[in-house]
Formats: C-alpha cells, sequence, structure tokens
C-alpha cells in the first residue's frame, strides 16, 4: 500500500499515470519546464519494452509520434511554448488524418523564448488555434498531482475514442511543484483500448468511413490492410479528393465528433457552487489559489465557490452557463490577458459580470493577488 | 537460357502521355508516336527485347511480351546499351 | 508477380507530367521491390509534398502522405515502433534537403534501417519551378529570373559526412543501374541513400533551355560516369554514378533492442 505513495513531482505524475494508460512510445526534445517528462522516459519506457526516441527537434518528434501511433501503440510526447509552436504542423496533421496521440505542453512565459522558467497560461488560445484550417480540439488541464494523473489518463482514453490528438496544458507551476500522488491501483480507472477494425484481410476497408457513432475502427499500420493516410482531404479510403461533398463531409465529421461528444469529454471540479454569488472559475495551478480564496472567504461566511475547469478545448459552454446562472461576480482567475475569459463571456448570460483577475509577470498568482482584485470587483476599493 | 523472342508489345493509350523516351531511345527503332502522340511498335521484328522502353517508361504503359513465356529475367539486358 | 500487382492501378495514369522523370524512378523501384519479393504488407512508403511524394499513392503498400519535409521523421516512428517493417522514403530534393534537411541529416546519423530515395529533379515543381537547394549557381527558375546565386548541396558528400551507412548515386536514364542500386540499397541495413537525377522538361528543362525528357535524359547519359573511373580523372565535371559508401556500423532500432534488455535485466 504504501508503495503506491509518492511525492513527486508533476512532470513525473505525467509519466507514472502516462505508463498506467498504456504509453509505450514517446519522441520528444528537451525544453523547459517539460524535460523531466523525457527524462524519466527515457528511463522507464525500455523497461516496458516500450521505446524513448530523443529527436532533432519538436517537428521530428510530433511526427514521430503519429508514426508510432499508426502502427498501433499510444504515443506522446512533451513540450513547452516553442516546442508547442513547431508541433502546430504535426498537430494539424493528425487532427486531418485521425491518429491518436497526446501532446503534453507544460507551459511557460512567452511569447517567443519568453520565460522559460517562470509559469504562464499563455498557450490556451494556441491550443484551440494553433494550427491552420477549420478543426476542433481537446485540451485539458489539472490542477494538483492526483488530477494530473486522472487527466493524463483520460487524455489517452479520449485520443483513443476520438481518434484526434489530445493536449494536456500543464504549467511550469504543477509541472514542477512536488506533493503528494496515490497512485491508483491497475483497473481503477478503465482504460480505452483502440477501436480496431473486424474487416477481414483481402475486403475492402474504409478506414476513414465513420461508424454512426463517429468513431473510426482503425487497421494498424503493418497489417492486414494497405491503405493510404495523408494530410490533404481524403475520401473514405484515404485517397486524397477535392470533391467538395467529400470534403464538407470530412470537415463536418472532424468538428463534430469532437464538439457533439463535449459532455463525454468534459471534466471539471467544484467548490462551494451550491449558492455561491461570486464564481471564480480558474483552471491548471491558478485554480489552486483560487480554491485557497474561496475556502478562506467561506470561511467568513461570503457565498463564493470555484468551478475548476480540467477540459478547456470543446470548451463547455453549457456548463459554465448553468453553474453561472445566478452569479452576481464571475471572475476568470488565469495567467494570461484572458484567454478563457472570453468563452465565459460568450457563455453566460450576462457578459458584463465577468470580470478577470490575472498575472502575466511570470509569477505565480497568490490568493492575495485575487483578493486584491475581488474587493475592486466587488467595489470594496483596496 | 535462349534469347527471349517478342510476343508483342502491349503499350496501354490510356496510360502513355507520349513522352517519346522509349521512341528516342530504343537501339533498334522499334517505336514511333503515332499522330495521337501515342507510341506504338512499328518494326516489331527488329526488337531484341532489351525491355528498356518497358524499363525507361515514365507512364509504366509499357510490356515487352517474350515467349516462351518464362518469367522475365532483367539479367538478361544489356548493360552495354546504357554506357 | 508483376509490377501492376504493386501498384494501385485506378489512380493510373498518374498525374505527372509527360517525361517526368519520377515515373521512371516509380518504374525502377518496383521492379526492385519485385526482385527483392518481398511482400506488399511488410512494406511502408513514407513520402513527404510535392511533385515525388505523390509516389505513395500510386502504390500498394502501407502508404503515408506526410508533411513538406518530414517523412523521415514521420517514417522514424514507424520503424522504431515496428522495426521489422521496411521503410522506403521518396522525396524531392527541396523536400528532402531544403525543409527537410535536418531530419535528413539526423536520420542518416542514427543509421535508423530504411531507404531515402532523393528523387533530385533540381526544382520545386508542384509549385512552378522555383529554385530548390539542388538548382546550382547559375540555374534559373521562377524566383531565380536573374539567375541563381545559391549553390548546391552535393547529396552524396552531404549524406555521408552525415553518417549514412550506404550511399548512392543514379540516373533516370541508368534504369538498369537504378534497379540495381535500389535494390542494394533496399537490403542494406542501416540508412540508405539513393540519389537519383530525374528530369523535369516541364519547369527545369523549360525554365534552363535544357529541351524535353528526352535531351534531358540525354544529359544524365553524357555528362555522368560510373564512380572511380578513369573518365572522372580525364573530365572532373563528369557526374560519378554508382555506390559510394556501404558499410556496415550499429543500426538504431537493433541498438534499441540492446537498450531494452539492459533496462529489463535489472
Amino acid at each position: 500500500m504504501s508503495q503506491n505513495i509518492r511525492f513527486i513531482q508533476g512532470n513525473e505524475v505525467c509519466v507514472e499515470a502516462a505508463l498506467y494508460a498504456g504509453l509505450n512510445f514517446f519522441a520528444g526534445y528537451p525544453i523547459t519546464p517539460s524535460t523531466e517528462i523525457a527524462e524519466h522516459l527515457s528511463l522507464r519506457l525500455p523497461q516496458i519494452k516500450g521505446r524513448f526516441i530523443q529527436m532533432e527537434d519538436e517537428i521530428a518528434s510530433v511526427c514521430a509520434i503519429i508514426g508510432a501511433s499508426l502502427t498501433g501503440h499510444k504515443v506522446m510526447t512533451a513540450t513547452s511554448g516553442p516546442g508547442f509552436s513547431l508541433m502546430q504542423e504535426g498537430l494539424g496533421y493528425a487532427i486531418m488524418a485521425e491518429i491518436p496521440c497526446v501532446i503534453i505542453n507544460v507551459q511557460r512565459g512567452g511569447p517567443s523564448t519568453g520565460l522559460p522558467t517562470s509559469v504562464s497560461q499563455g498557450d490556451v488560445g494556441q491550443a484551440l488555434w494553433g494550427t491552420h484550417g477549420d478543426h476542433a480540439v481537446i485540451a485539458m488541464t489539472a490542477s494538483n498531482h492526483q488530477d494530473i494523473f486522472a487527466m493524463t489518463v483520460h487524455a489517452f482514453n479520449m485520443a483513443e475514442t476520438y481518434r484526434t490528438p489530445v493536449i494536456l496544458l500543464f504549467d511550469e507551476v504543477t509541472g514542477h511543484m512536488r506533493e503528494r500522488l496515490v497512485i491508483p491501483e491497475p483497473g481503477e480507472f478503465p482504460l480505452v483500448e483502440r477501436l480496431r477494425t473486424s474487416v477481414k484481410e483481402g475486403v475492402d476497408y474504409h478506414p476513414y468511413l465513420p461508424r454512426e457513432d463517429g468513431r473510426l475502427p482503425m487497421s494498424d499500420f503493418g497489417g492486414k490492410h494497405r491503405y493510404n493516410v495523408t494530410g490533404l482531404a481524403h475520401d473514405m479510403w484515404g485517397f486524397p479528393s477535392n470533391n467538395p461533398s467529400v470534403v464538407q463531409g470530412l470537415l463536418r465529421h472532424l468538428v463534430d465528433k469532437i464538439n457533439n461528444n463535449s459532455h463525454n469529454i468534459t471534466r471539471y471540479n467544484e467548490y462551494e457552487m451550491e449558492d455561491a454569488r461570486t464564481v471564480l472559475i480558474s483552471y491548471g495551478s491558478s485554480a489552486r489559489s483560487a480554491l485557497h480564496v474561496v475556502k478562506n472567504r467561506r470561511a467568513r461566511g461570503e457565498r463564493i465557490g470555484l468551478l475548476e475547469l480540467q477540459t478547456l478545448w470543446p470548451f463547455p459552454f453549457g456548463l459554465v452557463r448553468q453553474k453561472c446562472a445566478d452569479a452576481k461576480y464571475i471572475v476568470v482567475v488565469e495567467m494570461n490577458m484572458g484567454q478563457i475569459l472570453q468563452p465565459v463571456r460568450m457563455a453566460v448570460d450576462n457578459p458584463e459580470r465577468v470580470y478577470l483577475a490575472n498575472r502575466i509577470d511570470g509569477v505565480f498568482i497568490t490568493p492575495t493577488d485575487i483578493k486584491n482584485i475581488l474587493r475592486i470587483i466587488q467595489g470594496r476599493g483596496m | 537460357m535462349g534469347k527471349p523472342k517478342l510476343k508483342e508489345h502491349i503499350i496501354n493509350r490510356e496510360w502513355c502521355k507520349g513522352c517519346g523516351i522509349c521512341v528516342h531511345f530504343c537501339p533498334k527503332n522499334v517505336l514511333e508516336l503515332d499522330e495521337n502522340d501515342k507510341a506504338v511498335a512499328v518494326i516489331p521484328e527488329e526488337c531484341i527485347c532489351c525491355r528498356l522502353c518497358e524499363l525507361r517508361c515514365p507512364d509504366l504503359a509499357i510490356e515487352v511480351i517474350t515467349e516462351p513465356s518464362e518469367v522475365s529475367e532483367s539479367s538478361e539486358v544489356s548493360e552495354t546499351s546504357e554506357v | 508477380m508483376a509490377i501492376k500487382d504493386y501498384i494501385r492501378e485506378r489512380f493510373f495514369p498518374h498525374m505527372w507530367c509527360a517525361g517526368c522523370g519520377h515515373g521512371i524512378v516509380l518504374n525502377g523501384l518496383l521492379r526492385a521491390i519485385e526482385q527483392i519479393g518481398i511482400s506488399k504488407n511488410d512494406i511502408v512508403m513514407v513520402s513527404g509534398i510535392g511533385c515525388s511524394s505523390r509516389i505513395s499513392g500510386y502504390v500498394d503498400f502501407h502508404t503515408l502522405h506526410t508533411l513538406h519535409g518530414r517523412a523521415l521523421a514521420f517514417a522514424t516512428g514507424v520503424k522504431m515502433s515496428r522495426p521489422e517493417l521496411k521503410l522506403i522514403v521518396p522525396m524531392g530534393d527541396g523536400d528532402a534537403l531544403a525543409i527537410g534537411g535536418n531530419h535528413f541529416i539526423h536520420a542518416a546519423r542514427r543509421n535508423i534501417d530504411m531507404t531515402a530515395i532523393v528523387m533530385n529533379n533540381r526544382i520545386y515543381g508542384m509549385t512552378g519551378g522555383q529554385y530548390s537547394p539542388l538548382s546550382g549557381y547559375g540555374t534559373s527558375a521562377t524566383t531565380a529570373p536573374y539567375s541563381n546565386i545559391d549553390h548546391t548541396f552535393d547529396v552524396v558528400n552531404l549524406s555521408v559526412a552525415a553518417g549514412a551507412s550506404f550511399v548512392a548515386r543514379t540516373t533516370a536514364y541508368h534504369v538498369m543501374q537504378m534497379i540495381s542500386v535500389l535494390k542494394q540499397a533496399i537490403l542494406h541495413k542501416g540508412f540508405s541513400v539513393v540519389e537519383i537525377l530525374t528530369q523535369c522538361p516541364t519547369y527545369f528543362g523549360r525554365k534552363n533551355k535544357l529541351g524535353g525528357a528526352v535531351e534531358m535524359m540525354e544529359y544524365f547519359k553524357n555528362n555522368t560516369t560510373s564512380v572511380g573511373s578513369k573518365a572522372k580523372q580525364e573530365n572532373p565535371e563528369l557526374i560519378e554514378r554508382g555506390v559510394f559508401v556501404r558499410k556496415e556500423i550499429p543500426e538504431y532500432c537493433s541498438e534499441y533492442e540492446k537498450i531494452i534488455q539492459r533496462a529489463t535485466i535489472g
């Protein structure tokens, strides 16, 4: 029992969770503050006959995991902002070619090289619209080690369920922070295995013909079905097509399979929300400070609650609207200039009640920072 | 094994784009382009079955069929015909 | 097995221009594979973007048409995760050596078992004839209207320096040699590079007044010679063809198997 309790960094939690989920191929390139993930996996993967490779850059890393996923493996890469920028090309390919993979972005300050060792949540918008063209993505986050574990497993499950890349937006604080983790027992979290086609060898196989539920049964590359995979718009056989109805159907499928399943993808935590008149909305490490404020003020009788988002994209509009219906003040706590503030404003009935409590200077947002901003918002002065 | 004897040139007119590579490099001038710019064997009796037209065709449009219909032996093709 | 058994006939005639050397590379590659006798299910062809990359759509293997320049990176993931598969990676010269140059040298350095085919037509054909890193000083292209001042890579020297364990060069004219070196490259255990000079009559030929496909192939015939030949000593301008490097050095996936053994003992 005691062996299952660890005191480790968030990046290492992510490694434990990925292995729990069935990861057996990782390609990456060193970048602060994500590097520990690569270091630990270089040690751990060969122990389970998995494979680790350090590529020449992040472009190559994401491409390599896509190649390995095609052969039937659960795959992952890990990076931070500058590397995530380089990965946008491969991310779009994995979306278009519907190849399951998990991309970890341990966020640091940006833009450009920015603040390599400081915390930020500045890549939230990039996760959604960093790669070109119409598409939908799944992006998730977590604020504590137990949730980092759960969300990493969930990320692999979602990637396999919907045949799509899933982005995990951790940050420098959660990545480097040490706290207690109870490693779940095998079987405690259900694991989704890839849906594989039942089409027999020699029978016409349509790798890109979705089932009624939108899922695509795969056939492992190198197996009995020879088919084509391309980043070009393609037909149900995977061959390039610019037929307008084929293109329309493909794009609708790529977006609908995610947006129409938002209820299966969305995860969140809520604290003291029942009668909250002030609702804090936060995610990732900043949700830790927000939770501290809520507990502190509840103890003094204020009707304040926290909605902690764990799934950021597809954005849970319905959830946010419902949870904020009775709120007088809705305060988004994040370490950027309002990247989740905007969809929250779109979600709620009274966007003028939505405020931002943020820090953008590379310094972790503290409960005091939030309290100071709350005083202004609630009209209590400084 | 004796010299292969020509049975026929099968030229896929749908695939042939009329580039003229087969015509130009045929050591025996067996092939020509017709009025539609498709390769045709005009003097097949001169064919030495070197298969260079088949191998150099960018369109995969030419097959040199020999008899007896043994499996094609590329080793029979002379390297000397290409410098 | 006839070579038609290795292609997806429904997509023919192919989309390449009349006289394009890429078709000859496809032709030679299929014969090399036919002669080796590899099962279609054991071959993964990974290509990038450009005229050359369309080759993967025409062959009945597992085919992965990827991103511009990234074919070798995708191929690395496929190979490492399923080392028993044969990886063939045809690329254009811009694909392999401009946008994909970094992946190219690092795949060579790792000596990962796959065959990189550089279909070198010295131009970006798909986009309409812009100069590539292989166009060469003094050539003309749609983006070099005043003459190109970029110098070229020597693909063979670059590959050798980067650590490729098999390096060869041939041309679209020398089809017998093409089949032969492709067979050797595919059978070689390690990173093999085959540079094939191919003609682009539509753009490189036209922009540089080199004539049509036939004239460009005559050029390959008359301006190349076997590696180490006396003709090269007499005329250093000749481009050498043949196998330049063939060495047995540890292959990446085999080495990783040793890592797994080391990691699983403890």
